[in-house]
């Protein structure tokens, strides 16, 4: 055996080697090489000339030419205009993923201007569905999920960023600029809410929160799935070929991809609070009201400075000093979660998030006569919503806080203290605890003051919940001994501090924790020590010196001292009743900077634990370079990503624009533009329409009113014999292209034809109908929440369907929707048998089909022939050919004359509730709507209904 | 890299064309443009069929076992209590490790210094090849003599999602395809109405590494594991919904199949021909399914073998359909038994684990035997990682840990009746013949008839490998 592993090393050289392999040159290495020109794609696109062709009447636009170009040298003509309601349908479905309406086709029938066809572009790229359609693609490079991956793949907010590319897409926000915000959206000056969402980007990477997880380590792998996302999805290379070392076949050495690395390795993993427009408009309220008592009461009390100033002065000198203590975490007692050390002596909680554990903290101390404790929760920007705690909503609650003690050199004397009292800066009242996190004990638990962290009732906690929009505030807590613990042993004291956090809920594989996130323990030899109730930013500001302060810390100040004065009770209760009234609002994963920089080492192998030379921030050789004076960090890359002189951004978002329309893009290898990529099917064109993109100021809607009002797009789609010989995958574009939908759309289709569809735009995400068993062990790892829609958002897009990555949505991944495990910019697009019994059988394509039927006899029209027309004319666009009307109406007969003789119940098939009454339409039995619903689940199976044609 | 693009159809009508591909089609398709891809795609001499991505394919060189059932113990089973034995152990019982010994060693839960726990349960020496094994396996103690113990099995991952990915796609990270799609993409498939690959789970809960664990990742998707339930519909939709009967049900399909071939005639387009396919076949599949997994057809004494009782969802309930599916041309079947992350209750639970599996586990081996199918069948038991020797908790515990860990396997060209590998007195590292999980992938890929090395896929501008750059083939294991 050991043979063979020597072996094994000879064999591995070998292939490498054999592959063609540089293995890792020393990464010591510094040459800078000059840019490569000889592969067309590291060099910028400049824009060709039009290509020259002799049927000049065949030209919509310029794209026309190039296609011309190509298939005149090829010998082979443009397919004739695909017919009309087809185009329409066709653009329908490319341009906001949902089929025309009977309307919407006879507008257009009926419009016989030359700019028809542009006025539908038009009218589709300024629907609001088109951001849906479009984003939705962007969201697979984005790998957007609505959990966070790994083993217990838990729930997480974050579907403002999915909005945000929604509206994006709409607003037709610059390619460019829809970069940086992604990228770099809270460096740009006074970022906006949503600039800050749009960082969610990069906050798509899983986390696992399994227990004894090493945070680092995932913290890792998210940054190498960031730069993998960013590598495929904006510059089209893979890069990530180069964390282990340099890559085989591009010109990016393997210190070079940890300087790009460098950029995105100084961001806090944060999730803020963010607020609907409505609730925008509220919190302004509040915080106008809130100034205009506070202005009220200053107006009111001229000598108010002086006597803020004379409070400053009293309480400058009620101060404890507190030793703060660095103890050691005892690792069993957590719970596998991790108490990372922080450099203020803190402990920040990170990793699993058990729903109950008694952490234990121990320190050595030679301090004579400890009086008491104090316990600070602090906040961090790696928080949920910056803490202190990691509960979904910041916070966290004390259970018990005990102290024990024993001699040093005789650890297991110990001596268990009583508290006498404890004080906070913040005293809660009273309330049961929260329903999320019932433990389904039957205990009535609650959380309130301080003094329930010293009850000894185990379903006691102090709460720290000042409300929404002011809870997320560090907090202190103060221990009073009953008497001092006397430290006689020469050999000094060992203390066990134990944190009891047992407020969580009964599932600890979801977001039911309540644990204290960011901690510190300090010791007082002070008699009787209390809390400061002047908070500690409060406090800080007091230390500066008057002149020193800006008049909104002088308010902050003032804003504090004002809930001290006893004649002011009624002002503060009245602005304390308006924040009652502030929105709880949602979350959003986002990425704060650093204030202090991380350093960057190159790993080797890819490995954390291998760290090598450190390097700096800094873009590889063999692309453009970073413009003088651009800042080092994620605003300076995102603005280099996007950067005019970059070879790939602009031709590889073109190009996938390109694929989605065509099916395979000009270059086939979207997410590779390097030595290994395919060569473009037609270059010129591509480098054309990148140019075009940049200098049209990186509009988007400008490619596709290019593209979708080509000729070459509105060819028709059949495939003749000698097409499918020369050119199966249709590159040279001698016809239409003919296309299954992606997943999204096929679902959506059926709701669009049937009239169930709710068109509405954006949201949290929504649980339509399926099977309950895949949310629970064991198919699942943990019982997963999956509460069925049974209101209007049961008939909701596709797009806003809630994704589990590790269960996910049986629908859309049966049509190969991509798991969002990594950045997907190329779908797979099967034909499966399991694709045939979610059409068939699903609940909600079998609603689709009741629903069409229903529509189908109350607005057809009268007779068989205006409704079979009517009903699939809603799904195909088309009029159906004489053959087809035989074939449905044939289906609709045979069946209808079984319900009519009892061999089948119609009900069943028809309605939704059979035992619940449903009006029926004048003259219509019910054998008739269940015969219609027969033939409307036909058509919602065809091969054509989920094709764009 | 690139090939010739292959041509679909030489026919020179379109009703030839669409004759032509109801001819060619035998198996689930893949759309037209996708197959392209695939087929530029391929590094290896076993090419699928541009327009039959599952047809069944000849592979590299002859392959000693045509399908696999991995009994994919989820959690982590203790070896030290179930196939390790080490009397050092139970010796140095409550005192620290050596320190030498856990220089640079990362655990999960526990602080590595911890003190050892002894082996809990009893062993015994069984067989004619005197295999080791504990009380907890008397069944598995039956079989010593039919399978290979590998007792050196090392992995790089020590929590439970990169370690279930490691073992299944030989990566700790999302992405990449698992085992069963690679061997589905290198066979292709022999079931008509079935799919190549499929996956149950019984334990108390999913694996910790969800439908990754049995994605296609890069491959194309019709080489992802499908997941059937040992309970109800087994495959998801396959039931017709209320109001819809047989009659309805077959009359849709021919309307829809006549629909479709008309459509076909004016669009020229092949891939209607796959979805006219498709919806054949999940029409059969819809009788098949459910019959097949039907148990309750079993005679007693095989029920009685397994421990298996019809409609009482159980482990042992799917070891016997997993047995009715390979029968059946299902080339890769894995059974998720989540249950063996003993940090706690070591005694209770893996008690309980084994009365649960043990009994199942080796009747699938002696059943497999009886039929003839052991032969061309693999069988392979284990998880992703194994247990320290050092304890979690009072005494009753024990952390994950990746240095060392026990599976066994059977048939499908394995030598039986022997014991592979050592490790040290405490069981923590391995002491002789180390198998990486990279190595056992490539047994298997060996197994299957595939050179590892050779059955790549390009992506991304490389050719991957379900073994990237690792892996060797363990000759000790080969029959």
């Amino acid at each position: 055996m050991a043979r063979r592993k020597l072996l094994l090393t000879a064999v591995l050289l070998f292939t490498a080697f054999a592959a063609g392999a540089h293995w890792p040159e020393a990464a010591t290495q510094n040459t800078q090489h000059s840019p490569p020109s000889d592969h067309w794609a590291y060099n910028a696109p400049v824009r060709p000339a039009l290509p020259e062709v002799k049927d000049k009447g065949w030209i919509a636009n310029p794209i026309d030419r190039f296609i011309l170009a190509r298939l005149e040298k090829e010998k082979l003509l443009p397919s004739p205009a695909a017919d009309r309601a087809t185009l329409l349908r066709r653009l329908s479905l490319d341009l906001i993923g949902l089929p025309p309406s009977p309307e919407e086709i006879d507008g257009f029938l009926r419009d016989t201007s030359a700019r028809a066809v542009e006025k539908q572009i038009d009218r589709l790229l300024a629907s609001p569905h088109y951001g849906e359609r479009w984003g939705r693609l962007w969201l697979d490079a984005a790998r957007y999920a609505d959990s966070d991956g790994y083993e217990k793949d838990k729930s997480r907010q974050v579907w403002f960023y999915r909005d945000w590319v929604i509206s994006a897409f709409n607003e037709d926000k610059p390619y460019d600029k829809f970069i940086i915000e992604q990228i770099a959206g809270d460096l740009l000056p006074d970022a906006t809410q949503q600039q800050h969402v749009a960082t969610g980007f990069l906050r798509n990477s899983m986390i696992n929160e399994e227990g004894g997880v090493d945070p680092e380590q995932f913290r890792m792998e998210a940054m190498f799935d960031r730069m993998d996302a960013i590598g495929k999805s904006v510059l089209g290379l893979t890069i990530q070929c180069a964390q282990c070392h340099n890559h085989k076949y591009d010109p990016l050495r393997h210190d070079e991809y940890y300087r790009l690395f460098a950029f995105l390795n100084n961001s806090h993993e944060a999730q803020t609070a963010v607020y609907t427009p409505e609730e925008e408009m509220k919190r302004s309220e509040i915080f106008r009201r809130t100034r205009e008592i506070e202005a009220e009461l200053q107006h009111r009390t001229p000598d108010w400075e002086a006597r803020i100033s004379a409070w400053e002065e009293d309480i400058k000198h009620n101060r404890i000093e507190w030793k703060i203590l660095r103890p050691e975490v005892n690792d069993i007692s957590t719970g596998g979660s991790r108490y990372l050390p922080m450099p203020d002596a803190s402990f920040l909680a990170q990793g699993y998030a058990p729903t109950k554990h008694r952490v234990k903290f121990v320190a050595r101390t030679d301090e004579p006569r400890i009086t008491g404790f104090r316990l600070e929760l602090l906040t961090d920007p790696n928080l949920p919503l910056g803490g202190p705690g990691r509960s979904v909503f910041g916070l966290g609650a004390l259970t018990e806080f005990e102290v024990e003690s024993a001699p040093a050199d005789a650890p297991d004397k110990i001596t268990k203290h009583k508290i006498v009292r404890a004080t906070a800066d913040f005293e809660q009242e009273a309330r049961p605890l929260e329903a999320i996190f019932d433990d389904r004990s039957n205990r009535r638990r609650s959380v309130g003051p301080v003094a329930f962290a010293i009850d000894g009732v185990d379903e006691t906690a102090w709460g720290v919940d000042a409300g929404p929009g002011r809870r997320n505030q560090p907090r202190e807590a103060v221990f009073t001994l009953d008497r001092p613990i006397e430290n006689t042993a020469k050999s000094g004291l060992i203390l066990n501090i134990y944190l009891k956090q047992n407020h969580g809920g009964w599932n600890s594989d979801d977001n039911q924790n309540n644990n204290l996130g960011r901690v510190r323990l300090s010791l007082t030899l002070a008699p009787d020590p209390i809390a400061d109730p002047v908070p500690a930013a409060v406090r800080a500001l007091i230390d500066k010196p008057r002149d020193k302060r800006t008049p909104a810390e002088q308010q902050a100040i003032f804003r504090y001292w004002r809930t001290t004065v006893a004649e002011w009770k009624d002002a503060n209760a009245r602005i304390d009743a308006l924040w009652r009234e502030h929105p709880e609002g949602a979350s959003q994963l986002v990425l704060f900077e650093r204030e202090e920089m991380r350093s960057t080492h190159l790993l080797r192998r890819g490995d954390f634990l291998r760290p090598d030379k450190q390097v700096a921030p800094g873009v590889p050789a063999y692309l453009h370079p970073m413009p003088d004076g651009a800042p080092p960090n994620r605003l300076g890359f995102a603005r280099w990503l996007v950067d005019r002189r970059s070879p790939t951004t602009a031709r590889t978002v073109v190009n996938r624009i390109w694929q989605s329309y065509f099916g395979t893009g000009l270059v086939s290898t979207p997410e590779d533009f390097g030595r290994q990529g395919e060569q473009p099917s037609h270059p010129e064109l591509l480098d054309w329409l990148a140019v075009e993109l940049m200098e049209r100021g990186w509009s988007l809607k400008h490619i596709h009113r290019l593209i979708a009002g080509s000729a070459a797009y509105g060819q028709s789609s059949r495939i003749s014999p000698e097409l499918l010989r020369r050119d199966p995958d249709n590159r040279l574009i001698a016809r239409g292209p003919r296309l299954r939908v992606e997943a999204e759309i096929v679902r959506d289709i059926a709701l669009a034809a049937s009239g169930l569809l709710n068109a509405k735009v954006g949201g949290p995400s929504v649980f339509p109908p399926s099977p309950e068993f895949l949310y629970l062990p064991p198919t699942s790892y943990g019982p997963k929440i999956w509460r069925e829609e049974k209101g209007e958002d049961r008939y909701r897009r596709a797009i806003y369907t809630f994704r589990y990555r590790s269960v996910p949505y049986p629908v859309l991944q049966v049509f190969d929707a991509p798991a969002a495990d990594v950045s997907c910019v190329r779908r797979a697009r099967s034909n499966t048998p399991l694709q045939a019994l979610v059409a068939l059988n699903e609940t909600l394509f079998l609603e689709s089909a009741r629903a069409l039927a229903w529509r189908t006899v109350r607005e057809g029209g009268a007779t068989n022939a205006s409704r079979l027309n009517y009903a699939f004319r809603r799904v195909l666009a088309r009029i159906p050919a004489p053959e087809e009307v035989n074939e449905l109406l044939g289906l609709w007969q045979r069946q209808r004359a079984r319900f009519i003789s009892g061999e089948a119940n119609p009900w069943n098939l028809a309605v939704n509730e059979p035992d619940r009454a449903a009006p029926l339409p004048k003259g219509v039995r019910m054998e008739d709507v269940a015969a219609w619903t027969a033939v409307a689940r036909v058509l919602l199976n065809l091969d054509e209904a989920i094709t764009k044609e | 890299m690139s090939r010739p693009k292959s041509v679909p159809a030489k026919s020179h009508s379109t009703e030839a064309v669409n004759r032509r591909w109801f001819l060619e089609q035998c198996g689930v398709g893949l759309g037209a443009a996708a197959l392209h891809h695939l087929l530029a795609q391929q590094g290896y001499a076993a090419t699928p069929a541009q327009d039959r991505p599952l047809a069944p394919r000849v592979p590299h060189f002859a392959p000693k076992a045509k399908n696999v059932i991995f009994l994919f113990m989820a959690g982590a089973p203790s070896h030290l209590e179930l196939f390790d034995y080490k009397p050092q152990l139970a010796k140095f019982d409550g005192t620290l490790p050596p320190a030498d010994l856990l220089k640079g060693y990362r655990a999960a839960f526990i602080n590595p210094n911890s003190t050892l726990l002894g082996p809990k349960f009893k062993f015994s020496k069984y067989g004619q090849s005197g295999a080791e094994l504990s009380e907890l396996l008397p069944h598995t103690s039956r079989i010593v003599d039919r399978i290979s113990i590998v007792k050196s099995m090392t992995t790089d991952a020590f929590n439970h999602a990169p370690g279930q990915l490691m073992m299944n796609t030989g990566s700790m990270i999302f992405g990449r395809p698992s085992m069963g799609s690679w061997a589905i993409y290198g066979l292709g498939s022999e079931a008509e109405d079935l799919p190549a690959f499929v996956v149950f789970s019984t334990g108390s809960k999913g694996p910790s590494g969800g439908n990754s664990c049995w994605g296609s990742g890069f491959l194309p998707t019709v080489y992802q594991g499908v997941q059937f339930r040992n309970v109800g519909d087994p495959v998801l939709y396959l039931s017709n919904p209320r109001g819809v009967d047989e009659t309805l049900q077959r009359d849709s399909l021919d309307s829809i199949a006549k629909l479709n071939r008309m459509r076909m005639s004016k669009a020229g387009d092949p891939e209607i021909a796959t979805r006219i396919n498709s919806y054949e076949m999940a029409f059969r599949m819809q009788r098949s399914a459910p019959e097949l997994l039907d148990i309750s057809k079993e005679p007693r004494h095989i029920l009685d073998m397994y421990g298996a009782e019809p409609g009482k969802p159980s482990f042992a309930n799917t070891v016997l359909m997993a047995r009715r599916l390979v029968e059946n041309g299902v080339r890769f079947v894995q059974i998720y038994h989540e249950a063996w992350d003993q940090h706690g209750a070591l005694v209770r639970d893996l008690t309980k684990n084994c009365k649960d599996t043990d009994q199942a586990c080796a009747a699938l081996v002696e059943d497999l035997a009886q039929r003839g199918l052991l032969e061309d069948t693999l069988v392979i038991w284990g998880g992703e990682f194994g247990r320290t020797p050092m304890v979690q908790g009072g005494n009753d515990g024990r952390d994950h840990h990746p240095n060392a860990f026990t599976m066994w396997l059977a048939g499908g060209g394995i030598k039986p009746g022997q014991t592979i590998g050592e490790t040290d007195d405490l069981g923590f590292n391995v002491a002789r013949d180390r198998i990486h999980v990279h190595d056992l992938h490539a047994t298997i890929l060996h197994l299957l008839g595939f050179d590892h090395e050779k059955l790549t896929y390009r992506f991304q501008g490389r050719d991957f490998r379900l073994t990237d750059v690792h892996g060797s083939v363990v000759d000790e294991l080969l029959a």
